[in-house]
């Protein structure tokens, strides 16, 4: 029971700060009020027995996506433009589909079901819990199906991560350098681009 | 009322997800729309753990006295995703930055306005 408080509680803290981001135009008020969520988030799955997830949320989620919204508003402005037009149509259009997908939600099983099929599945659910010890020898379990299991799956997370790093390199290195130039001496723009 | 309580995480995740979806469609402003981006994703994130849960469970890490174990296997995928997210951020966000510097701007319209004028 008291966990149940805890867990509405927090999820209650994530709507209002996702109602303050949606309102606040100011852009650096809006990012620290996503680390926050991302933190609240955090403590929510240590609840829900997610410690890993927990962790990297909390590292990941709220440390470098926040220091790297950070450096994105320092190089362009921090206040976002009031809109000009109204945006009932999307109110609409989003409370419609949430409508549908609370309606789909009815027939899902409830939350902490130990009966439902992802639970209660032999070969996915079950198997790792009852056999990674014995077959990696690896007491904490998400780390056994990380590390070994799904061991091709890290690896292509890990290129993903690395393309993404050139991707960055490549769209700022070369531009950094190359405004620089302009503002030294106007000539050779040709040749830079 | 235990309906209600069984439900709750899903109804949240969902109004989590549609603030995000919100955002993405109303707000022009391209840093904004990132971080709708990621209320959106961490909504997702939430559905994955909320369904591994058992109730009385503990952490998947192998210990003598527990009985029940939340399943590891949504928290193993959500890891990737996390890392994957953070990721895809970080391109969004240097290309807002390459955008404001050719077009001193990251307002959607008034980008649309300069393209226009770039064409005629």
């Amino acid at each position: 029971m008291t966990e149940q408080i805890v867990i509405v509680t927090l999820l209650t803290f994530l709507v209002i700060s996702v109602v303050g981001i949606i309102v606040l135009r100011n852009l650096l008020a809006a990012v620290i009020l996503l680390g926050l969520y991302s933190l609240v988030a955090a403590g929510a799955f240590v609840v829900m027995d997610a410690v890993d997830v927990a962790f990297t949320e909390a590292a990941v989620g709220a440390g470098i996506s926040t220091i790297l919204l950070l450096g994105a508003l320092s190089y362009t402005t921090h206040v976002q433009k009031p809109q000009k037009h109204n945006n009932y149509a999307a109110l609409l259009f989003v409370t419609v589909t949430g409508a549908l997908l609370i309606y789909g939600s009815l027939d899902l099983p409830g939350y902490g079901s130990a009966t439902s099929p992802v639970q209660a599945h032999p070969e996915v659910g079950r198997r790792f819990i009852d056999e990674s010890i014995l077959e990696t020898g690896v007491p904490n379990i998400v780390t056994s199906v990380l590390a070994s299991y799904r061991g091709y799956d890290t690896l292509g997370e890990t290129a993903v991560v690395f393309t993404a790093g050139i991707a960055v390199l490549s769209l700022l290195g070369r531009r950094r350098r190359l405004t620089r130039d302009e503002h030294s001496n106007s000539t050779d723009e040709e040749d830079l681009v | 009322m235990s309906f209600v309580a069984s439900m709750y995480n899903y109804w949240i995740v969902i109004v989590l997800m549609m603030a995000g979806l919100y955002i993405l469609i109303t707000r022009h402003n391209l840093v904004k729309k990132m971080i709708g981006l990621s209320i959106f994703q961490t909504s997702i994130f939430y559905l994955y753990i909320s369904m591994g849960k058992v109730a009385g469970g503990t952490a998947p890490i192998l210990i003598d006295e527990a009985v029940q174990y939340s399943n590891p296997l949504p928290h193993v995928l959500i890891l990737t995703a996390i890392v994957v997210g953070v990721a895809t951020t970080a391109v969004g966000l240097a290309l807002i930055v390459r955008i404001h510097e050719s077009y001193g701007s990251i307002e959607e319209d008034e980008i649309r306005v300069q393209e226009a004028e770039d064409a005629q």
